[in-house]
């Protein structure tokens, strides 16, 4: 099984709820998905033990020495990467419009180093995971190889458990298709339930079985209930409802996964909803 | 003028800090986290215009086209496939770059709009507002994205950015006057706060930090800002009844006490710009 923690929205306790999973099923294989702003190693910790460059882009390059100045090139581009006969790598999305028309061959397209891809080897079992250039695109691309690079891993078909990325748009697509199941974490306020519908849709659309937790549902009860009444309507189960709780604030800053702290309330409920997959897994509904 | 809210990671208070200091300080507000829009839950602007956003597709004529399958071979973006001796268009796939009709000698390729997301206008009542929202199953932002930042006039505007530090991201904020950076006291925070400033720099974008459910304490951001002599313009300290008016929808600035710190930190960017433009 492939279970992907997922959320719409940032901030939501992804990594939370991620981190304590990979810490309760240390023979899963883990996932960093989120490959601009990934956090599971920070807790996780460990060693890495392969890395390698992940080219996932092209980007146009002139040659001076050929270039006649004509501004043909400029005129083509759509992303307005090209100002004065020289390339805004930034802008540059590598569509070859600009080579295509260049009357003299000045132009070529380049491979472009578009990130890091990253095997840690932690207390936890092994953590794929990227680091992307800042600014670069085609993240999507690279969360597909992050989820290669896990497979390669998997020798006995482990359970695998994906750190997801926030939002709607390309890199999430890549971080959900092909999973099995995604639990939704939740959070109980009118962005957390706009995002929520926003990333149920995404899901559905590709076949992948949701499940549904809402993370700090007593800091507004009113919504947690709208949000669980939601969900009854579209047939999601509420696998649980995580208290707020200050001590994931001091797990955060000590780096060590919520649930490993026993007298934390948020901890109990994260390991009451894992069980609860767990079992579901264990006899084949999941 | 045109001031970014940024933040490298999700969660961390982005669109808080744009709606009350757009509200405060009588600001435009532009939402650009194109994916996730949110912040008109809590301005509440009344929409008077929605547009569509489309990207430029190509329609390839059959009868025109030779099979040569040059439009294939320039794409980069696996948009065209040649199959079954047709061209095949993934149209989610293509990012409208026109070089496929570029390359095709027999006029066979015009090119449609597809859409791939709309824009709201709306008014509070001195502001505008705007947003972009990405359809779902879409996976390009940036176009919408472009389109908004057309749009935007000579008026002091305030970006919000989507989370990370992707190219949806540097298409938000470039030609700002100004980044500010949100970011909260935690190892996640100043993590992804460093890949923030990484970028601000790279873009020669002059910037200032915000933190949020911050204490009084000395944190880790204030002792890395301090390192490396960079400009805390503002805390918001972590406080319950925050996030109770979060989740309610509503603004913090409707409360006499964060009405004022918002405006303390909207003139510390006021600021910091004319500073810049020195």
């Amino acid at each position: 099984m492939q279970l992907v923690v997922i959320s719409g929205k940032g901030g939501t306790g992804k990594t939370t709820v991620a981190a304590s999973f990979a810490y309760l099923n240390k023979e899963s294989i883990k996932v960093d998905c989120d490959v601009d702003a990934s956090n599971l190693n920070i807790v996780l910790q460990g060693e890495n033990i392969a890395s390698s460059q992940f080219i996932g882009a092209k980007i146009a390059k002139i040659d001076k020495n050929k270039c006649i100045e004509c501004g043909k090139c400029s005129e083509v581009c759509r992303f307005g990467a090209i100002k004065n006969n020289k390339i805004i790598e930034l802008k540059c999305e590598g569509c070859a419009a600009c080579k295509a028309v260049c009357p003299v061959d000045a132009i070529t397209l380049e491979d472009e180093v578009t990130g890091e891809t990253i095997i840690t080897k932690t207390d936890a079992g092994i953590l794929s995971r990227a680091e992307m250039v800042v600014g670069a695109e085609g993240s999507g691309k690279l969360v597909t190889e992050v989820r290669k690079n896990a497979m390669e891993y998997r020798k006995n078909n482990e359970l695998m458990i994906l750190d997801g990325t926030p939002g709607i748009g390309c890199a999430v697509m890549a971080s959900i298709t092909g999973c099995d199941v995604a639990l939704i974490v939740i959070e109980p306020t009118q962005s957390g339930l706009n995002d929520f519908k926003r990333i149920l849709s995404l899901i559905d659309h590709f076949g992948v079985k949701p499940l549904a937790c809402i993370n700090k549902y007593d800091i507004n009860e009113d919504m947690t209930l709208e949000i669980q009444k939601y969900c009854e309507n579209e047939s999601v189960e509420v696998l649980g409802k995580i208290p707020f709780d200050p001590i994931v604030q001091k797990a955060v800053n000590e780096l060590k996964p919520v649930i490993c702290y026993e007298d934390s309330i948020a901890g109990k409920e994260i390991k009451n909803i894992w069980e609860n997959i767990y079992k579901k897994y264990k006899e084949g509904i999941l | 003028m045109k001031i970014a809210v940024l933040s490298g990671k999700g969660g961390t208070g982005k669109t808080t800090i744009s709606t009350n200091l757009a509200k405060a300080m009588g600001w435009n507000y532009v939402d650009c986290d194109v994916e996730e829009p949110n912040g008109f839950i809590f301005l509440n602007p009344k929409v008077i215009k929605t547009e569509q956003v489309s990207i430029p597709v190509p329609e390839i004529d059959p009868s025109k086209c030779i099979g040569c399958q040059k439009c294939v071979n320039i794409c980069q973006f696996n948009a065209l496939a040649w199959a079954n001796k047709d061209v095949l268009l993934f149209d989610k796939l293509c990012h409208g770059c026109g070089a496929c009709s570029l390359v095709c000698g027999y006029g066979a390729i015009s090119e449609v709009d597809r859409e791939i997301g709309h824009i709201d206008v709306g008014n509070d009542e001195q502001i505008t507002c705007m947003r972009g929202t990405l359809n779902i199953g879409e996976p390009m932002a940036v176009p919408i994205i472009r389109d908004l930042k057309k749009m935007i006039g000579n008026e002091k505007t305030i970006i919000d950015c989507s989370p990370g530090s992707t190219c949806s991201v540097v298409a938000a904020i470039e030609g700002v006057d100004y980044a500010v950076l949100v970011t909260e006291p935690t190892a996640f925070g100043l993590h992804d706060l460093k890949i923030a400033i990484e970028l601000v720099r790279t873009m020669n974008i002059p910037f200032g930090i915000i933190i949020n459910r911050g204490s009084h304490e000395k944190d880790l951001i204030e002792e890395h800002c301090e390192k490396e002599k960079i400009n805390i313009i503002g805390k918001v300290m972590f406080d319950k009844d925050v996030a109770v008016l979060y989740s309610k929808g509503k603004l913090l600035v409707e409360h006499e006490k964060y009405k004022e710190l918002f405006l303390h930190i909207g003139k510390k960017v006021e600021g910091e710009i004319a500073c810049s433009l020195l």
